[in-house]
């Protein structure tokens, strides 16, 4: 059918569908396993891996030279996480103070977290080390299908005049798909005032563009509500707080919190974290044991609403707690130019003055309307997976399901659940499939834990020889000469 | 790290039977404060080592109750590191009050360095180049098996 509908089709017996950083760590795997190039493609509409990452940090407020949030020995760039990245800009920068705060960290002293351009810098050398981009197909995949006979259809639409149809087809036996977050969501208030008044410029979400609203106030004082208590509210304090004393400036900060955490919380001593002033603190987005660790292996036997209930306890915003982040939230509260407080916002509108009036009511009945210039929503909501189109359509006519948490249902090797055709496997890591076995699928190390499964599950199918010390050690000196695979 | 209770019993012994091991079979000869024939010493060290497993087990236990109040659950690269006083202070005990009477008491300086180089050796090597040819002991808590 397929042929004779004159579109192009391409037998590739691995396919990848995203090309960001769960594309890339996967591919990395095979690679290093033994997969050669001609086994696999990569379709993508972006150009390297870490091009929607570097987007949404940049935005978000941690440009190339500023740390993100992520452990020392999770590297995708390196699925032994070692050298780690501190022994790494330890020896680069020639600074033995890295070695210090990684052997004391969180005790002593702050996580250690590598800088953003540390990452994509060695995103890029162990991109070029395997070949990545003679696997790379630019497109955009409109749905994912089983076909008789086994494995799967794959259609493509390529850039425009890169091919001679408008679809291509590609036929696999086995389909990862990591295509991210189906799509960010507005907190409901703030996406109706936008709508009503056409105001994208005022009313921003933190994962969008906004140095207008950082150039705005060096011109003049004025006040911004942020809303949210997770990590990239802190970050986006941290650029107010920075600015502000950098340019001698005068904002004002409201920061409203749905949930105020104001201390130490938890229904037992041994599941006990800390907080205050309004945050959950937390080194990273999990508790660290679920990327290995005890909860990673209580989860794994979990099913239906046990797991549920186990994400819930141990999920919730959370915020790192950083010595650098209290002292100038310190100051701003003692300065009463920083006010934290806890309420839900009815409506925003727009004042008199064209300001932004915020209605917030808390919990004690209270209700405040402060004015500012500007809100930044810092909450980070995702859209349900049915947002994307291959989701929907997998949903829908793939045989997949959903989780205890609503989003994709995987298995411990994460084949996407009742889409298995024939000798084909149908993968998908990454955010979609959070509320598995395997808790932590939206991180750098999240994602190489997937693959690693997904390295095993092909091996065990035949698909490559599993991985064993030796060749593990080989490869690894490979990676450290930066030769091929 | 972030050690399941079995995954920790399985590090250390296995860590012990290797590298603990080799590391011992370096150092005996040139211990300081040597008695005895060097086949006695190295009998002598080669048990410090298994004493050290055995006696292991119990501190891992008392390790894995304390990491219950961590949020987290996990177990600071530091305290890996500092367990070593603990460990060898009882140790010391043990073996000097000749509780462990199939060890011949050893001198201070010989039993400390020996037991401190090898502490050294094994907690370097957990806390990284073990994942070299071990890509999967990290996500399994610390199992080797």
């Amino acid at each position: 059918m397929v042929a004779a509908a004159g579109i192009p089709m391409y037998d590739i017996p691995f396919l990848s569908v995203g090309g960001g950083i769960g594309s890339f760590v996967t591919l990395d795997y095979l690679r290093i396993y033994g997969v050669p190039t001609s086994q696999m493609r990569v379709v993508s509409n972006i150009d390297h891996p870490w091009q929607t990452y570097e987007f949404l940090t940049r935005c978000s407020q941690i440009p190339r030279g500023e740390r993100i949030r992520s452990d020392s020995s999770s590297r995708p760039d390196n699925l032994w996480g070692f050298p780690s990245y501190a022994l790494e800009e330890a020896w680069k920068e020639k600074k033995p103070s890295y070695l210090w705060q990684i052997l004391t960290e969180p005790l002593l002293n702050d996580y250690w977290t590598p800088r953003a351009g540390t990452v994509f810098e060695n995103l890029e050398r162990e991109a070029k080390r395997i070949d990545y981009w003679d696997m790379l197909v630019k497109g955009q995949v409109r749905m994912v299908r089983r076909r008789a006979g086994g494995g799967y259809f794959t259609v493509v639409t390529p850039p425009e005049g890169a091919a001679a149809t408008k679809r291509i087809i590609f036929r696999s036996r086995f389909v990862h798909i990591a295509i991210g977050y189906p799509g960010l969501k507005f907190l409901p208030d703030l996406q109706e005032f936008r709508t009503k008044h056409g105001d994208y410029q005022h009313v921003v979400n933190a994962y969008e563009p906004h140095e207008q609203v950082y150039e705005f106030l060096k011109t003049r004082p004025g006040t911004v509500v942020i809303r949210g208590g997770g990590v990239v509210a802190s970050r986006v304090l941290q650029r107010l707080f920075d600015d502000r004393e950098r340019h001698g400036l005068q904002t004002q900060i409201i920061h409203i919190f749905r949930t105020f955490v104001s201390g130490p919380h938890g229904p037992h001593v041994w599941s006990r974290r800390k907080g205050g002033h309004g945050w959950a603190y937390q080194g990273f987005n999990y508790p660290k044991s679920v990327w290995g660790g005890q909860l990673k292996a209580e989860m794994r036997k979990l099913e239906g609403a046990d797991r549920a209930k186990k994400y819930k306890e141990m999920g919730g915003t959370n915020t790192p707690y950083r010595r650098r982040w209290q002292e100038q939230m310190r100051a701003g509260r003692s300065g009463g130019y920083y006010h934290a407080v806890q309420g839900t916002v009815d409506r925003v509108e727009r004042g008199p003055d064209g300001r932004l009036v915020s209605y917030v009511r808390s919990n004690d009945g209270i209700v405040r309307e402060p004015v500012s210039d500007y809100i930044i929503d810092c909450t980070g909501l995702e859209a349900d997976i049915a947002e994307h189109r291959i989701f929907d359509d997998l949903l829908r006519n793939g045989g997949a399901g959903r989780n205890p948490v609503g989003r994709l249902d995987v298995e411990r090797h994460f084949e996407v659940k009742g889409t298995a055709n024939g000798d084909g496997v149908l993968y998908a890591s990454g955010s979609a499939t959070l509320g598995g076995y395997f808790p932590g699928v939206d991180t750098f190390l999240g994602l190489q834990i997937a693959a690693q499964e997904i390295a095993d599950d092909l091996a065990r199918r035949g698909f490559v020889k599993r991985m064993g010390p030796l060749r593990s050690t080989a490869q690894w000196f490979k990676w450290v000469r930066n030769a091929p695979v | 790290m972030v050690p399941t209770l079995l995954g920790r019993i399985q590090t250390r012994l296995f860590m012990l039977a290797t590298l603990g091991v080799l590391v011992t079979l370096l150092i005996v000869p040139v211990l300081p404060g040597p008695s005895g024939s060097l086949a006695d010493r190295y009998v002598n060290g080669l048990l410090v080592i298994a004493a050290v497993g055995v006696l292991g087990v119990v501190w891992e236990l008392i390790y894995h109750f304390l990491m219950q109040f961590r949020w987290e659950k996990d177990w600071p690269t530091l305290f890996g590191l500092l367990t070593l006083v603990p460990e060898g202070l009882v140790l010391y005990f043990l073996l000097r009050s000749g509780v462990i009477d199939f060890i011949d008491p050893v001198p201070a300086a010989a039993f400390w360095t020996h037991f401190t180089v090898v502490w050294v050796c094994i907690w370097l090597v957990t806390n990284g180049p073990m994942r070299v040819p071990f890509i999967r002991w990290r996500f399994r808590g610390g199992r080797v098996l």
